[in-house]
C-alpha cells in the first residue's frame, strides 16, 4: 500500500514537472533564438513572455481540430497518440538524484529502476518511429509520406552509432541499470565516464550527442520537416492537439536525450567536483549572484517600476540561496540541481546548435551515418573494451 | 497479478496474430504483427527473461517491422482483393487448424507428462550476464556459426543491390 501511493506521488510529481518543462523549454527555445538572431522573442504575454506557453496551449485546444477527408482515419488518429506515448514513457527509467529521507519515508529519486533500464529506453525510443511513419502514410499527402519516409529511415540510420555509442560506457559501468550506471561514476570531473581512465568516453559521447539530435529531428538532421521542400513534413496535414502532440512528442525527446546523456557520460547526479572542495555552494553562489545583480540594478533602475519589482527579486533569491546552506535541505536539492545543470547545459546546446548550423542535404545526412560515424563508433567500441580489458 | 496478465497479454497476443491474416491492408498486417511482438515481450517479461523481452522489442519490432512498414510505403502497396481464393482452402483451412492444435497440444502433453507447472518470476537466469555468459560458453559455436550467416546474407544483400558497373 506504502509502495503504490510512493510510487503515485512520485509518478505525479515527474509528470507535472516533466509537462512544465516541456512547455517552458518551447519559451527558452523561442527566446534563445531570438537573442541569437538580435530579436527580442515573445515578449507581449505576461512579463518577458512568461506566460506565453500558456497562451499557446489555449490556442491549440481551442482551434478547430480538422481531419481531412482523404486520411486514413485509423492510422491518422493513432500516430500522434503513439508518438507522444512513446516519448513520454522513458522518462519512468530516468534516475534523477539519490536517495532521499522525506517525512520518514526512504526513496530514491527515479520512478523505477529496471536492471535492463538502458535497453528499456532504447527499446521505447525504437518504437517511437512509428508515430512518425503512420502519420505521414496515412495523411495521404505526398509531402507527408516523403517526411515520413526520410524520418523513418534517418532514424533506423542513427539507431546504430547510438547503440554502439552507449555500448561503450557501459562497458566501463558494467551494468545495464541506470541508477547504478551514476553510481559507478564519481563525485568529480575525471570520474566521469567522459573522462574516466582507462578509456575517455570524449568520442562516444560526441558520437551519441549527435545520433540524438537526428534521433530527435532537430536541426541540422530536420529533414523529415523541413519546410522549403515538403511543407511541414509528417505533420503537414495535422492541426490543433494532434500538431502540439508531435511537438511535445520532439520535445520529450529533446529532454529523454539530455538526460541520458548526462546519465552515460556526465555522472547524472554526481557533482562537477568534490563536496569536500564546496560543490554544495556553486548553487547557493549563483542564486545570490542573480540578487545581488537584481539588487544593483533595483538601485539604479532603468525604467521606474525596477526600483520596486527587482528588489523584490534579489529578495527571493537570496532566500533561496540562504535556504540551500541548510544541510537537510541541501541533501535533497543538491543532486536534483547537478542533475538539472547538466540536462539544462544539453537542452541549451540543443538550442544553440539550431541557431547556429544549416541543413544537413539528404545524402550527405546517410553517408555522415553510415561512412563516418558508423565506423568510429565502431572503432570506439573496440578500442573501449581493450582498454578495459586490459586494466 | 501474474496471471491476469499472461492472460490479458496471451489474448492480445492471439487476437493481433489473427488479425495479421484477417485484415488486406499490408499496413494494417504489418501493425498488428507489431502487437504479437510487443505482447511476446510482455510475456517473456513475466516469465522473467527481461533481456530477451527487451532484445525482442529492440530487434523485432523496432529494426525489422520498421524496415517492413518501410519498403511498404515506398511501394504504396494497396489493399489487396477478397476474390480468387480457393475454394479448398477456404473449406478445409479452419478444420486442419483446429487439426493442427489438437495434434500439437497431444504431442506436447504425451511428450512431457510430467513437466514441472509454469512460475511466474520463478525463473531468475533471464539476466543480460546470464544470456551473456551462456552465449559465450556453451552456445560459443552456434553463435559464431549464426554471425556468419548473418555476414554472408549481407554480403549476399549487397552484391544483389550493386548497380551494374559501365
Amino acid at each position: 500500500m506504502e509502495f503504490i501511493v510512493i510510487s503515485l506521488v512520485k509518478a505525479a510529481i515527474v509528470a507535472a514537472v516533466l509537462m512544465t518543462t516541456l512547455a517552458y523549454l518551447q519559451w527558452v527555445e523561442r527566446k534563445v533564438i531570438a537573442h541569437i538572431q538580435l530579436r527580442m522573442g515573445p515578449s507581449r504575454v505576461g512579463p518577458h513572455g512568461l506566460l506565453q506557453p500558456l497562451a499557446d496551449v489555449i490556442k491549440l485546444i481551442t482551434k478547430e481540430d480538422l481531419i481531412p477527408p482523404h486520411v486514413n482515419k485509423f492510422f491518422y488518429l493513432l500516430a500522434p497518440f503513439l508518438a507522444v506515448t512513446m516519448a513520454l514513457l522513458s522518462i519512468s527509467v530516468i534516475p534523477f538524484g539519490s536517495e532521499v529521507e522525506l517525512f520518514g519515508y526512504k526513496t530514491w529519486m527515479q520512478m523505477t529502476d529496471l536492471n535492463v533500464g538502458v535497453l528499456f529506453v532504447l527499446a521505447v525510443s525504437s518504437m517511437g518511429v512509428y508515430g512518425i511513419a503512420l502519420a505521414g502514410w496515412a495523411s495521404n499527402n505526398k509531402y507527408a509520406l516523403l517526411g515520413g519516409l526520410r524520418s523513418s529511415a534517418q532514424m533506423i540510420s542513427y539507431e546504430l552509432p547510438m547503440s554502439l555509442a552507449i555500448a561503450a560506457p557501459l562497458l566501463l559501468a558494467n551494468t545495464l541499470s541506470l541508477r547504478e550506471i551514476v553510481q559507478s561514476q564519481g563525485d568529480h570531473l575525471f570520474a566521469w565516464s567522459i573522462f574516466k581512465l582507462p578509456a575517455p568516453q570524449l568520442i562516444s559521447f560526441v558520437i551519441f550527442l549527435i545520433a540524438g539530435f537526428a534521433e530527435t529531428n532537430r536541426v541540422p538532421f530536420d529533414l523529415p520537416e523541413a519546410e522549403n521542400e515538403l511543407v511541414a513534413g509528417f505533420h503537414t496535414e495535422y492541426s490543433s492537439m494532434k500538431f502540439a502532440a508531435f511537438f511535445m512528442a520532439e520535445y520529450a525527446n529533446m529532454v529523454t536525450v539530455s538526460c541520458m546523456t548526462s546519465i552515460l557520460f556526465l555522472g547524472g547526479w554526481q557533482p562537477l567536483f568534490p563536496v569536500s572542495l564546496g560543490s554544495n555552494f556553486v548553487a547557493p553562489a549563483l542564486f545570490a549572484l542573480g540578487g545581488s545583480l537584481c539588487l544593483y540594478h533595483g538601485l539604479h533602475p532603468a525604467r521606474r517600476k525596477d526600483r520596486y519589482t527587482l528588489p523584490v527579486f534579489a529578495a527571493i533569491f537570496f532566500g533561496i540561496a540562504l535556504a540551500l546552506l541548510a544541510p537537510p535541505v541541501a541533501r535533497v536539492v543538491m543532486p536534483l540541481f547537478w542533475f538539472a545543470a547538466k540536462a539544462g547545459f544539453l537542452l541549451f546546446c540543443f538550442i544553440w546548435v539550431r541557431g547556429t548550423l544549416p541543413r544537413f542535404r539528404y545524402d550527405q545526412l546517410m553517408g555522415f551515418a553510415w561512412k563516418f560515424l558508423f565506423p568510429v563508433a565502431v572503432l570506439n567500441l573496440l578500442v573501449t573494451s581493450l582498454l578495459v580489458a586490459v586494466f | 497479478m501474474d496471471v491476469i496478465l499472461f492472460l490479458a497479454f496471451a489474448a492480445i497476443a492471439v487476437v493481433c496474430a489473427v488479425n495479421v491474416v484477417v485484415q488486406t491492408h499490408p499496413i494494417s498486417s504489418a501493425l498488428s504483427l507489431i502487437g504479437v511482438m510487443g505482447s511476446l515481450a510482455v510475456l517473456y517479461l513475466l516469465l522473467g527473461a527481461e533481456f530477451i523481452a527487451m532484445a525482442q522489442v529492440i530487434v523485432y519490432a523496432g529494426a525489422i517491422m520498421v524496415l517492413f512498414v518501410f519498403v511498404i510505403m515506398l511501394l504504396n502497396a494497396g489493399a489487396e482483393s477478397r476474390r480468387g481464393r480457393s475454394l479448398t482452402a477456404q473449406l478445409l483451412g479452419i478444420p486442419g487448424f483446429f487439426a493442427l492444435l489438437v495434434l500439437l497440444s497431444y504431442t506436447v502433453l504425451r511428450l512431457f507428462p510430467d513437466a514441472a507447472h509454469v512460475k511466474f518470476g520463478g525463473f531468475t537466469g533471464g539476466s543480460a550476464k546470464d544470456v551473456g555468459k551462456l552465449l559465450f560458453t556453451e552456445y560459443l559455436l552456434p553463435f559464431e556459426l549464426t554471425s556468419v550467416l548473418i555476414l554472408i546474407a549481407i554480403v549476399g544483400a549487397v552484391v544483389l543491390a550493386r548497380k551494374e558497373l559501365e
